[in-house]
């Protein structure tokens, strides 16, 4: 069983805000995280506003063989993000 | 009688001097912000990983070894295996070269305007506040030690006054809440000593980094005072106030604060 840890640096712009000159901020959060453990799906989370900018998202897995795991988000505007790491399953 | 008279007086003008350098706060009872906060966020300081402060950090490290300005030279360029440990600690001081006091901020511009011919970075840009994380982030644990002698002492003793000068609608000086109140309650808030060891900080409120210039600022909106432009001398000289009324506490950058 590991732990794994995901600290992702994005505003998570929540759509209620206002800008100094009385506009409304577009919402722009990630919408969509997913993790891929050796090309296996392992955790997916559907976010949405009223989630803290700079999310921090934890949960376990059960490490069995070597492999990549790899972490891929979107956010309301499009834009995607990912980061790979690798896992070494020994003995 | 008559000289007793006098030399009581003299007396009292040296006793009045030394109370100038009075404490407030005795360094043994010096509280970090962090010591008001609540259990779940000074955990979240603690946690390298968890403390989304560190995410600036790792950015400043890349900046820092990125080549910038006519030159294209990177910090790393001329601090070669030099390590910054200790640096943050000594500021606000004074730059030798134009004998003006600066923050670490302002160092990290002059080093850019100076040597490395580039633009100057905007204060609070992601950029500035990444660089000077990183830096200051080498001087965990390390305690404060900015110098107020020699050409620091009139920048120390201005700061001093702007730390006492009562502003706003509010009428507060920042001593009236800072050394006073310290411990008691502001609404839903445990007011604290005001140290600025844990700048550039991580605030809840903001949702992001910030400097200590934007803590103060909100000090001042809070007090509904006028704020001053980011890098006024006023705020260097609060600064440098500042770190001495700190000397002792172990830098904490980045901070997690409310």
């Amino acid at each position: 069983m590991i732990e794994i840890r995901i600290l992702i640096q994005h505003p998570m712009e929540t759509g209620y805000r206002h800008d100094d000159v009385g506009h409304l901020i577009k919402r722009n959060v990630i919408n969509a995280l997913s993790c891929r453990y050796d090309g296996v799906e392992v955790f997916r989370a559907d976010l949405s506003s009223g989630i803290s900018a700079n999310p921090y998202v934890q949960f376990y897995t059960v490490a069995e063989a070597s492999g990549d795991l790899e972490f891929t988000w979107i956010d309301d505007e499009g834009e995607r993000g990912s980061e790979r790491q690798a896992i070494v399953v020994k003995g | 009688m008559r000289f007793a008279g006098l030399a009581l007086a003299a007396a009292a003008l040296a006793a009045g001097a030394a109370g100038a350098q009075e404490r407030a706060i005795p360094p043994g009872e010096l509280k970090s912000g962090s010591a008001f906060l609540g259990p779940d966020l000074r955990a979240l300081q603690n946690d390298d990983f968890a403390n989304p402060g560190m995410l600036w950090v790792e950015r400043g490290e890349k900046l820092w070894r990125e080549p910038a300005g006519k030159r294209s030279i990177a910090c790393a360029g001329c601090h070669k295996d030099a390590s910054m440990r200790g640096v943050a600690a000594g500021y606000p001081k004074i730059d030798e070269a134009s004998g003006k006091l600066v923050n670490l901020e302002g160092r990290i511009n002059l080093c850019r305007s100076e040597r490395m011919g580039a633009e100057p970075l905007r204060y609070e840009s992601e950029e500035l506040l990444a660089l000077t994380a990183y830096i200051a982030r080498q001087s965990l644990g390390l305690p404060i030690a900015a110098r107020i002698d020699g050409a620091a002492r009139a920048h120390f003793e201005t700061g001093r006054a702007a730390y006492h000068l009562r502003r706003g609608q509010m009428n507060l000086s920042c001593a009236h809440c800072h050394d006073a109140q310290w411990g008691k309650r502001l609404l839903s808030e445990t007011i604290s000593q005001g140290h600025p060891n844990a700048y550039p900080a991580y605030r809840m409120e903001w949702q992001t980094m910030g400097s200590l210039e934007r803590r103060l600022r909100a000090c001042l909106s809070g007090i509904r005072a006028e704020m001053l432009p980011y890098g006024s001398q006023e705020y260097l000289e609060l600064e440098l106030y500042l770190a001495w009324r700190a000397q002792g506490l172990p830098i904490e950058t980045p901070g997690v604060r409310r």
